[in-house]
């Protein structure tokens, strides 16, 4: 509780002890005079008085600026029609009721407030730069890109850069809600807002405090509560025709009953004072936008940013989901995928013979293939390199392949139209990718003594000099592991329909979809084909449907912002997708999509709960106040308990998983 | 010209969307928000013109909430 809170609750307790006193002294009758005017009145003044005097100030001072119809003036005037007709110890009990229930409202919302924003606790406060052997704590506006800076162990990086020196652990689960620390070293990118775990680090900055990450995070957040959801603004327009109606309505109740029907004044004013109390939308003006809050904070937490309450609303009603193929469902990086080994050869020479034929070559097919082999050797426990120096004689024919001297052997690598000119009738592969057929001349004293590899020159000695085959490599891209899970998820979350573009081959595309699960694929598509298709899948969407497009950010950002949700990835996209997305997801994890959509779900069933109960009571409320059944007391509740019932209901967004 | 300033003792969600309101309808300014859970404001105006906008500003909000300071 601050300070304010605090002298709230001291005079609550004073005020309570005070009416509490007169209660008793009036039921023990103890004092005629107790509840008759004008002693009784002022007896009760007092507490009320102590417990509300700003309130009346309030109302007062608001008036004469204008403001009518707040929630100062209304419940002075209840309280006041209270005392007008005789009922002292309710007014005294209405306001106390009521202060008790402001404070639980404020000390609830700054307890969310609170919350939310350690969720958003990713600043850092200063950066230790060395100057003259020694450390000083600067500024992070105040560094330049290329300092030094120091990070100590449990620090905040405030800064991105590079690792110089020193080795640690990273936790980046502010930034990405990835629990498993990141190991860095010298050489490896660090970003800004993640915690440095034991190690001591020097890194070199790459990036002005206003660029780094960190500030970007935090303006997105900052600004995501200024795009507001549908029901935000019709909560708004709400409030503001909800509470004029129901002062009309209250003074007509005042005053029509006793002039039509006859009856005393007092009775009236008793329920029109009802009506007051009930008439500020408190609970959902409150309520509504802390759900959308706690929603937004619950997304960023397993580490997506979404930038509005707005595509949190659009996610709960997202129907269609399209994906950019590479580098959102597919790495984007060439793997051997599959390896053919010919009759007799085993896994290990085939991919030995092609890594060192690709040797010399720095195309990326080259590379996964000498990156398959040094892997498979790390595998098996070897020194995982390549002697180069056994290479010479490296060639190459454009469009067909290459061929090196290997120890003095011709080895041979490249396509169907190299394996012709060999004599060598290559094996029809179906496989989806690029198909690297392996060759080469076998000599009968090969210096490799090893057993198994003496199995294969035994096989293939007949055919000495001449070329044989080694056998197939496929490489292609890889799809990345969770993908599938994401897509399986996504469907579970309700998703209809999904949907892959893609710029490569159709065979390529529909591999992918089929290994996915995906219901429809678009192969073969130039970045300005990618817009009309996702049009064309807009326009085919029905009523509230949804769609989102899922990218990457290299050549889709048009898409991104043409989609009713644009999502991006943040670690591997470009800056300019991410300003142009309205979802972020900061480690490029998909299966947070469909979490993410449970979270937009959430968010809203408690919205539209939030206004269901708070209308309900109210409008339930004001009936049995018009019909005399509901006392002030029930007012009340009507409006400050559904206010903090509201809240803490609200709260349960920010608890989403 | 945008600008962020932080508000302190911003009691009420009621009176933080009346501010907005308010504040939309003064000359010159072409955005601006209320965010009752970050307790700030950000403000989009005319460049020329904003330190008197911001004096507006101010004199709006004391209207609706008197007890609510924007640290300038």
């Amino acid at each position: 509780m601050n300070k304010k809170q605090k002298r709230m609750l001291y005079r609550i307790l004073a005020a309570f002890a005070l009416f509490f006193a007169l209660e008793l002294g009036e039921k023990a009758g103890a004092a005629e005079w107790i509840g008759e005017f004008p002693w009784g009145f002022l007896m009760f003044l007092v507490p009320y008085l102590l417990v509300g005097w700003d309130i009346v100030y309030k109302a007062v001072r608001n008036i004469s600026h204008g403001q009518v119809f707040d929630e100062n003036f209304l419940m002075t005037l209840a309280t006041i029609g209270a005392f007008g007709v005789g009922e002292y110890a309710e007014a005294v009990a209405v306001m106390l009721f009521y202060q008790v229930g402001e404070l639980f409202q404020s000390y609830a919302v700054n307890r969310s407030r609170q919350s939310i924003s350690d969720l958003m606790d990713i600043c850092p406060e200063y950066v230790n730069i060395e100057e003259d052997g020694e450390l000083k704590q600067v500024d992070p506006d105040e560094v330049s890109v290329g300092s030094l800076i120091v990070i100590k162990a449990g620090e905040r990086i405030p800064l991105d850069g590079v690792v110089v020196s020193g080795e640690s652990m990273v936790d980046t689960s502010a930034l990405t809600g990835e629990s498993v620390p990141r190991r860095v070293a010298p050489g490896s990118e660090v970003i800004s807002g993640c915690v440095n775990g034991g190690g001591l680090l020097q890194v070199r900055t790459i990036k002005e405090f206003e660029d780094s990450t960190v500030a970007k995070i935090l303006e997105l957040v900052e600004n995501a509560s200024s795009k507001k959801a549908k029901v935000e603004n019709f909560i708004t327009r709400f409030a503001r025709y909800y509470t004029p109606v129901v002062v009309i309505g209250a003074v007509l109740l005042a005053v029509l009953p006793p002039l039509l029907v006859g009856g005393g004044w007092g009775e009236w004013i008793q329920r029109a004072c009802t009506f007051l109390v009930i008439s500020c939308p408190c609970a959902l003006v409150i309520s509504v936008p802390l759900s959308f809050f706690g929603g937004v904070g619950a997304a960023s937490r397993i580490g997506v940013l979404v930038k509005g309450s707005n595509y949190l609303e659009a996610l709960s009603e997202l129907d269609t989901i399209v994906f950019d193929k590479t580098g959102t469902l597919t790495k984007g990086e060439f793997k051997v995928s599959a390896k053919f080994p010919a009759e007799g050869i085993r896994e290990e020479a085939l991919l030995r013979y092609a890594a060192y034929a690709e040797s010399y070559s720095n195309h990326p097919i080259a590379a996964s293939i000498r990156e398959a082999y040094t892997g498979y050797l790390e595998h098996a426990g070897q020194a995982a390199l390549l002697d180069t120096s056994r290479v010479s004689d490296a060639k190459e024919i454009s469009g067909e392949g290459v061929w090196v001297q290997l120890d003095g052997r011709t080895v041979y690598a490249g396509n169907e139209m190299l394996m012709k000119r060999l004599g060598i009738v290559a094996p029809p592969c179906d496989r989806i990718g690029t198909v690297v057929y392996v060759a080469g001349e076998c000599e009968a004293e090969d210096t490799n003594t090893r057993k198994e590899e003496h199995a294969d020159k035994e096989k293939t000695k007949k055919q000495q000099g001449q070329a044989v085959f080694f056998g197939t490599l496929v490489i292609s891209d890889t799809i990345k592991e969770e993908a599938p899970e994401a897509i399986q998820r996504l469907k579970e979350a309700g998703v209809r329909r999904t949907v892959m573009l893609t710029g490569d081959r159709r065979a390529v595309g529909e591999a992918v979809a089929k290994e996915l699960g995906l219901d429809e694929v678009h192969a073969e598509l130039l970045p300005a084909d990618k817009v009309s298709k996702v049009e064309t899948l807009l326009g085919q969407e029905a009523g509230k449907q949804k769609l989102a497009f899922v990218g990457d950010g290299i050549n889709d950002a048009p898409v991104l912002t043409r989609a009713d949700i644009g999502i991006a990835m943040g670690s591997m996209g470009s800056d300019a997708a991410i300003e142009a997305a309205d979802v972020v997801l900061m480690d490029d994890d998909t299966e947070k999509i469909a979490r993410v959509i449970r979270i937009a779900r959430k968010t809203m069933a408690i919205v539209r709960q939030n206004i269901v109960f708070a209308l309900g009571v109210k409008f339930l409320v004001l009936i049995l106040g018009a019909l005399g059944y509901a006392n002030m007391w029930a007012a009340v509740f009507a409006d400050v308990g559904v206010s903090v019932i509201a809240i803490l209901n609200a709260m349960r967004t920010l608890r989403s998983h | 010209m945008k600008k962020k300033f932080k508000l302190v003792d911003l009691d009420c969600a009621n009176c933080a969307a009346k501010m907005e309101d308010a504040i939309k309808k003064i000359d010159g300014v072409s955005d601006a928000s209320v965010s009752f859970m970050s307790q700030k404001m950000t403000i989009e105006a005319e460049d020329s013109r904003f330190d008197a906008i911001m004096q507006e500003v101010v004199k709006v909000c004391k209207k609706v909430e008197p007890d609510c300071v924007i640290q300038l």
